[in-house]
This record gives structure tokens, sequence and C-alpha cells, in this order.
């Protein structure tokens, strides 16, 4: 088929930026949007242009590195990674619109690629647990009710794509926090740290310049990997608890 | 077949031993060499700098840890963040020998697995070792907050994995890779924040800086790397370097690997004297996606737990195209049932992906190429129902269907194999240290505990024995000596490596050809994979080493590189992978040339049994094959194996 796509082009972080169209002439349905992106770039080395930078690595839908706005939307009309997305969702003589993605917390690093350094950021600001190497009890003593270890588990499948953020019209990453504050705070060895975790998470989050939380729920629309909204729900409990309990 | 036909292709040098290798009692080795290891003094800890390439499983777990002890660590990884590392896309799980189940499990059995899963082509010391820490790893993992699947009692479950008779195998749905890896990164994350691991992200290692001390020891002492959004080429230096940079199944250019997956930190490390273990060892996963078109990426592996409840058949009659619901199940050949009826569809790994591509050959493939055999559940979805497959296999099946459009509920899947894993990797003692002195190797990327063939379930468990405890341990033994006199940027060795690698990249970027790089790789790929894939042979060993001379003396004159060399570029930086691979892809295929024998991913045609099984020769090949670069010539060493107590026998599925 026939595809016409409108890419965002920049060549540096202070270039300034534009949409440019290329078309492609044989996109085959079984295609992976990338592959068609790949395509497109060997098309456009031989023609001695610059192929167009786009990140992506596992292209299985797990690693969280690649991720573009297709036609307005983080990662394109299906929700998956935009490496699962295939051509057969597109048709004949589409035009498809192809960004970075949008927020402030995210700045454009080259065309697609952004820099998303803010998220390790805010997990370094307290998204683990503290144990040294070699301090760990047996593992079976501890156990874990079944429900609470597959809704940890739920929270724990973020693949910190940044999906939630380039879909939230705030340009916040509350799901991608709080999903972290629930992955670890609904296990029993994640107790000691939970204030400290949701005060130092959360005031990294803001610093980054991520918007506010407002409930709007386009961040677990957009999410790949179908991260509940409720995640937020409990990261502002820890938060207000936290808060109460006078740990700011 | 002549005997030395390789000989024309490599010189042989002097055997080489572990010298780090305890002896005495299997059991209490590692105690004894954590004893004898020199301690660094809590205080001095952080005067001492260690440099790691690659943050997946072993790195980033070394990071963390070496980081918690106090060390001074720098960690470079090329994704845009540590966790994104590889590690990530495994699937199925991670064994440990904890014998939860009580069904006769120990360290001694997970051990003798190994050891036989690896075609007797390991070390006993290494896998005993690996067998003893994989009980620490899962408390270690667990008490991290990694959500293992757990019991409605709360504890852990397991289930068994990989043609083993125990269940050891601790999981996280089809994402325990994903779970572990982010495990690791918290962790490494935690150091970051105290201050003791400075990380770069986006940065590619170019090459390694080998420099004497005052006695004239050469020591590892730090890296060129390139930041990957300015171009800048840096120099890091440290008491010691880590690698743990993956495998290099990419050489075939379509794997399971991520795109970015290289072999540049390893094999600029051997250009440098770093001797390369077994390259010819790649493991090849026999349930994948088959390839749709010349498009293809990359391709995607489904968790061979599918094996347990599906079906593989091809048509008996070849050519035959009709719908699969159309063909009579007495036209249907179940070929691995008929021909193994003891372990049928759970034959390991090598067995069914070799078989698979036999009933290709005969014409017997289905689907695009007729490269795919059928793995068919109608008869689970009827002997358990729908939900019950549902919830076993679901995200398996959705994932099918998102790729191919196809409808594995109502058609059954096609699979063919990929290559999936790499056994092969920088040789090291049982320190982990390669014969360059300061240079240590972890993970996927040394070839040290899975011999020729590695068992479902033991990557995952490699790479954190190697990050979280053994090099943890054995690192600090030669950093005691530390730290080193330090070494200046304009030192002669930096600044020559440093001038190296500017050259390459001006080179790369001047040769201004008619090819992409993207189809240097692919021509590669091809040759890999037809001369040095599932089956070898001499004849087509012979002819691939001067098909990859040939392609390298056309990319290093038709490459054609846009781009500059000071911005974020992403076709240099697969030039110059490629530009290795090419180089790898010549000493796979004479390693695969010089051993003339069977075992475990390395299967010679010439070199089976009247039955079609791969015939090892232990008089003649029990050895580590350890590469020293040679240009064109490279020089083999040989490291005997000897088994003490696991006795070396021939494999039978039968």
């Amino acid at each position: 088929m026939r595809i016409t796509v409108n890419v965002w082009r920049q060549k540096n972080a202070d270039a300034k930026g534009s949409m440019v169209s290329y078309a492609l002439d044989d996109v085959v349905e079984d295609m992976s949007f990338l592959e068609m992106l790949d395509v497109l770039n060997e098309q456009l080395t031989l023609a001695g242009e610059e192929p167009v930078a786009f990140d992506s690595d596992c292209r299985e839908g797990i690693c969280g590195t690649c991720g573009v706005v297709i036609n307005g939307i983080p990662h394109g009309p299906e929700v998956t990674t935009t490496c699962q997305l295939h051509m057969r969702t597109f048709k004949d003589g589409d035009v498809i619109d192809i960004e970075p993605w949008r927020a402030s917390g995210f700045p454009v690093v080259k065309d697609l690629i952004v820099d998303r350094g803010a998220f390790d950021r805010i997990i370094a600001a307290g998204g683990y647990i503290s144990v040294n190497t070699g301090s760990a009890p047996e593992a079976n003593n501890l156990p874990v009710p079944k429900e609470d270890a597959d809704h940890a588990f739920e929270a724990a499948t973020c693949i910190g794509c940044g999906a939630c953020v380039a879909a939230c019209p705030n340009g916040s990453a509350m799901l991608f926090t709080a999903a972290k504050v629930t992955h670890l705070g609904l296990l029993p060895q994640g107790q000691p740290e939970r204030e400290s975790r949701v005060l130092g998470m959360v005031e990294q989050h803001d610093a980054e310049g991520f918007g506010s939380c407002t409930n709007i729920g386009e961040c677990t629309a957009a999410c790949p990997k179908g991260i509940p909204l409720d995640v937020i729900s409990r990261l502002n409990r820890d938060l207000l608890g936290a808060l109460a309990a006078g740990k700011a | 077949m002549s005997v030395d036909a390789s000989l024309e292709f490599h010189e042989v040098g002097e055997d080489i031993a572990d010298a780090a290798a305890p002896s005495g009692p299997i059991e209490r080795r590692w105690d004894e060499r954590k004893f004898s290891a020199k301690l660094v003094n809590p205080a001095n800890r952080r005067k001492m700098s260690v440099i790691i390439v690659g943050t997946g499983l072993a790195g980033g777990a070394a990071a963390a840890t070496l980081g918690e002890a106090g060390y001074h660590v720098k960690t470079f990884c090329y994704q845009d963040s540590p966790r994104r590392a590889h590690s990530i896309a495994a699937q199925g799980g991670i064994n440990a020998a904890k014998n939860y189940r009580n069904d006769g499990d120990s360290i001694y059995r997970l051990f003798y697995d190994t050891v036989k899963g690896g075609d007797f082509r390991s070390r006993e010391s290494n896998s005993y070792r690996l067998a003893q820490v994989s009980v620490n790893i899962i408390d270690q993992c667990v008490a991290q907050g990694v959500p293992f699947a757990r019991e409605y009692g709360g504890l852990l479950d397991n289930r068994s994995f990989g043609g083993v008779q125990v269940s050891r195998t601790f999981y996280a749905r089809g994402q325990t890779g994903q779970q572990l890896l982010i495990g690791a990164y918290q962790a490494l994350e935690r150091q970051i924040a105290a201050g003791t691991v400075e990380m770069h992200t986006r940065h590619e290692m170019l090459d390694l800086i080998m420099v004497p001390d005052a006695d004239g020891t050469e020591r590892a002492r730090g890296i060129i790397v390139r930041d990957m959004v300015t171009g800048e080429i840096e120099t890091h230096t440290a008491d010691a370097v880590v690698l743990a940079t993956g495998g290099y199944g990419n050489v075939y250019f379509l794997s399971t690997n991520a795109m970015g997956s290289n072999v540049t930190a390893t094999w600029r490390a051997h250009r440098k004297g770093a001797y390369f273990g077994n390259p010819c060892y790649t493991q090849i996963h026999p349930t994948c996606i088959p390839v749709s078109g010349d498009y293809q990426s990359k391709l995607t592996l489904m968790s061979e737990s599918l094996r347990n409840d599906g079906r593989i058949w091809v048509p008996k009659q070849p050519g035959d195209d009709r719908h699969p619901a159309d063909i009579p199940e007495d036209e249907r050949d179940y070929y691995l049932e008929r021909i193994y009826p003891a372990f049928g569809n759970l034959v390991p790994r090598d067995i069914a992906s070799r078989a698979a591509k036999y009933q290709c050959d005969d014409g017997k493939g289905v689907g695009p190429g007729g490269l795919g055999v059928y793995l068919d559940f109608a008869d689970a979805i009827e002997r358990m129902g729908r939900k019950t497959v549902e919830a076993k296999y679901g995200n398996l099946f959705d994932m099918y269907a998102r790729i191919t459009g196809e409808d594995p509920y109502t058609r059954p899947m096609r699979i063919y194999p990929a290559v999936h894993y790499v056994m092969g990797g920088l040789w090291v003692d049982y320190d982990l240290q390669s014969n360059l002195t300061g240079l240590f190797v972890g993970g996927e990327a040394n070839f040290s505990d899975q011999g020729a063939n590695r068992l479902g379930a033991s990557a995952l468990m490699q790479g954190l024995a190697d990050g979280y405890f053994v090099l943890p341990s054995t690192l600090p033994d030669y950093l005691a000596a530390g730290p080193f006199e330090p070494v200046p940027d304009d030192h002669p060795r930096v600044v020559e490596a440093r001038q190296a690698v500017e050259e390459r990249v001006e080179k790369l970027l001047s040769i201004n050809g008619s090819r992409t790089v993207d189809s240097f790789h692919k021509e590669l790929g091809h040759i890999m994979w037809e001369y040095c894939g599932m089956e070898r042979t001499e004849e087509g060993l012979i002819k691939a080493i001067g098909l990859i001379r040939d392609l390298k003396a056309e990319f290093w004159s038709n490459v054609k590189v846009t781009g500059e060399a000071q911005e974020l570029n992403q076709a240099l930086e697969r030039a110059g992978r490629v530009a290795d691979f090419i180089e790898l892809g010549e000493l796979m295929c004479i390693d695969a040339l010089h051993r003339a024998e069977s075992c475990g991913g390395h299967f010679r045609a010439e070199s089976q049994t009247e039955d079609g099984e791969a015939l090892r020769h232990d008089d003649t090949f029990a050895y580590v094959a350890a590469w020293e670069f040679g240009g064109e010539k490279p020089v083999l060493h040989k490291e005997p194996l000897e088994y003490e107590y696991v006795e070396m026998k021939a494999r039978s599925y039968k």
C-alpha cells in the first residue's frame, strides 16, 4: 500500500523543528510501524538524505524505548507500544502524522527522540527498597498474600515509555510515579520506606517540570501495559498519610 | 573430511589454564576462593574506581552491589536508561535450587543439569558456583520487591521449565526478565542517588585502554566512549574495567535480541588482546514467530512453555498449501512425537530447532517462504477448555495475533527457530577476569558457565549470579593491590586509543559508498544463518569465511553513512557495530570449522550418530577454545576441561 508520513524533523535540542512529508510506495501490512520507518530510512539514505532518528530497542513491547505520537495519539490507534503496532491497522492512501512525545519534562533530543532522564531521577528519589546485596532474609520467610502480589505485579509492569506523560493534557507523570509507589507500597518489604518514598518521588516529579494530575485519565487510556488509574488514588492516599504524619 | 582443514585459517598457540580455579571438594570451592581473596578496607573503597559497561542483570547488579560496598563506580549504557537493557525481554523465569517443591532438587542437581545441559563443555567449578548462589539470588530479589508469582498461601510459586524434571523455576508471569531487571535498576538508582555510582546513558564504548604500570604489568585502566547525543569522544579511566555488554546474536541480523545489542565492547577488548571463548556456540530457540518479509527487523520469541501443551506438526505432503484446518489428521506429521516418543514436543531447544529445519528443508514448511511449522493448540483447547488455555497462554496468544494478524485459537500458530542466546563470549577465569589483567566480564558477555548449550531459565540466573555475588567478591581481590597510579588524559596509550577511535569514525563517514549499513548487516546475517546456523559443515564454513572476507572488503569501500560525527547519528552507530560483527562472524566460522564435532548448540553435519543425533568427540574436543586476535589468522589456545564429578555421557532424548 501507499502511505504518506508527515514526520517531525528537528536537528538537535536547540534547533527549530518542522513537519516534513515523505511518500512510501511499498508498505506491506505485516510490517510493524517501526519497520515502515526502517524502510523510509533506507530510502532516505540511498537518496543521500539523513534518516529519521527514532528510539527503539527490543521491538517486542517490553523495554519501553520506543514511542511516538501517531496521528495525535501516543503509540497510535491500538493500545500497545509503537513497535507492536502493525501497518495492517492503516489502509492504502493514509496520511500519518508522526511526532515525538510532547511534554516539558521530555525535551526533544533529535527528530522523534526525547530525553526521558527525568523518569530515572524520579526512581532515584525513592522508587526502591533499601536492601543491600547479601542482607536478604530467606525468601519464603515473608509470605505475601497472592492478591497483593498480583496487584503489585500489575503496577510493576510499567515499562517507563512515557506515553502517559505524552497523553496527559497537563504533561503529568503521575501514572508512572504512582505505578512504582503502588508496586512497592503493596508489598510488606516496601512498608518501612512507604512514606519517605512517596514524598521523595512526588517532590522529584514536580521538580522535573511535569504537570499536576487532575484525574483526566488520558494516561491510563494510552498506557500500553494497562496500568490502572487507581494507582494514582493509592499514591494520593500515601501522600496524604505521609503529610499528615508530618514527614515532609 | 580432512582433520586439518581449519589450520589454513588459524594458528595454534599454547594451552591455557584457569589459574584462579580452586581445587578441593566442589561444594567448598567458592567458599575457599572467597576466603583466600584479599579484602579492601571499607575506608579505602571509595578511593578505588571501577568502570562497568552495560547495565543489564550482570552490569546493573554489579554496579549497585559495588556501590553499596562503597567503591566508586562509573557505569555506561547505550540505551537512554539503564532500565532498558535487553535482560528485560527474558520471559520464562529464573532457576534456583531452593527445593521448595520437595521434589528432589538440590544444588548438586542444578549443577548436574547445567553441566549435562551444556553438553560437557562448561567448567564444573563455575557451574557448581552458579547453582550455589542461585538460592541467594531469589532471596535478594524478593527483598527488593520483585513480584514473583505466588501461591494462595503467599509463598513463592515454581514451575518446571526447559526439559528438567523438577520445578525450580521462579517466574513473574511472562515478564520475569523485566521484573528482575527493574529490581537491579532500582538498586542501581538508589546508589546513583547516594553518589556511589556515576551513570552515563547513551554512551557507547568504542575501545579499551590498556596501560602498563611501573613494573610493566599491562592493566585494563579505562575505556574510550562516544557520547551518542553530542558525538563527543570521551576518555574514562579507573582501577578496573568490567564488561557486561550482553550477547552477540545480532551477528545473524535477525535474532530475538534488541536492535541495539552488539558485540563492539567485547570485540574491541578482543582486538586489544582479550581471548574470545567458544564464539561458535549459539543457541537457536525453536518457538519464534517466523519471518514475514525482507523488511523484517527482528524476531520475536514466544516462551517455550507453549510446547507444554501445543503440538508441533507439518503436512506430510511437501508443498501442501491447504489451510491447516483442511488438512486431515492422517495427513499431518507430528514429527517430534513420532521421532522422540519419550519427550515428544518437549525435546531440548537444539533438537526441536533442527528438526523444524529438516522438515522445512524437505519442503514441508508452512507460511511465507515455507519457513515455519505449526504449533497447534486445538487438542489443548478441547482437553482443557479455551478459558484455561487463555489463562495460561493468553498474553503469548495476543502477541502472536498482533504480530501475524492470525488468531491462534482457531488456526495453529506458525513457529520457526531463531537465534536467541550465545554461550560464547570473552574468556574469563573463575574470578571472571579475562586474560587481560584488570578486565572482568560478566553475564552473557563472558563464555563461562553454560558450556555448549544453555538450559531454559539459566540466563537470568547467570547474569544475577555474576552481578550480585561473583564480581563483588572477586573484584576486591584485584582492587586490593590498588588504587593504581592515575592515568592522565595525555598518556600515550590514551592518546593512541582516542586517535584510533576518531580515525575510525572519520573513515566510516568518509567512504560515502552506495550501500546502506543495514544492507551489509542483512547480507552478513544471511551468510551466518545459512552456513553457521543450526547445521554447519566444513564445506559451508569455508565458503562462509570467503564470503565474509569479501563482504568486509566491500563494506570498507562501499558503505554509505550519512550525517556527521558531532551529532546524534544512528547510521554511524550501526556502521561501527556492523563492522565489528563482520569480523566476529569470521571468527565464529573459524571456530565452528575447527570444532569438528557436534556439541550443544553447535551441530556439525559430519559428526552425528546413525540416528542423526549430535556426536561429541570428547577425546579431541573436551576443551574451551580461547581465541587470540590475529587478524586473518587467529590463534587458538585450548583450556582442557576435566570432569571429576559428572560422568561424560552422550545425551539421548529418544
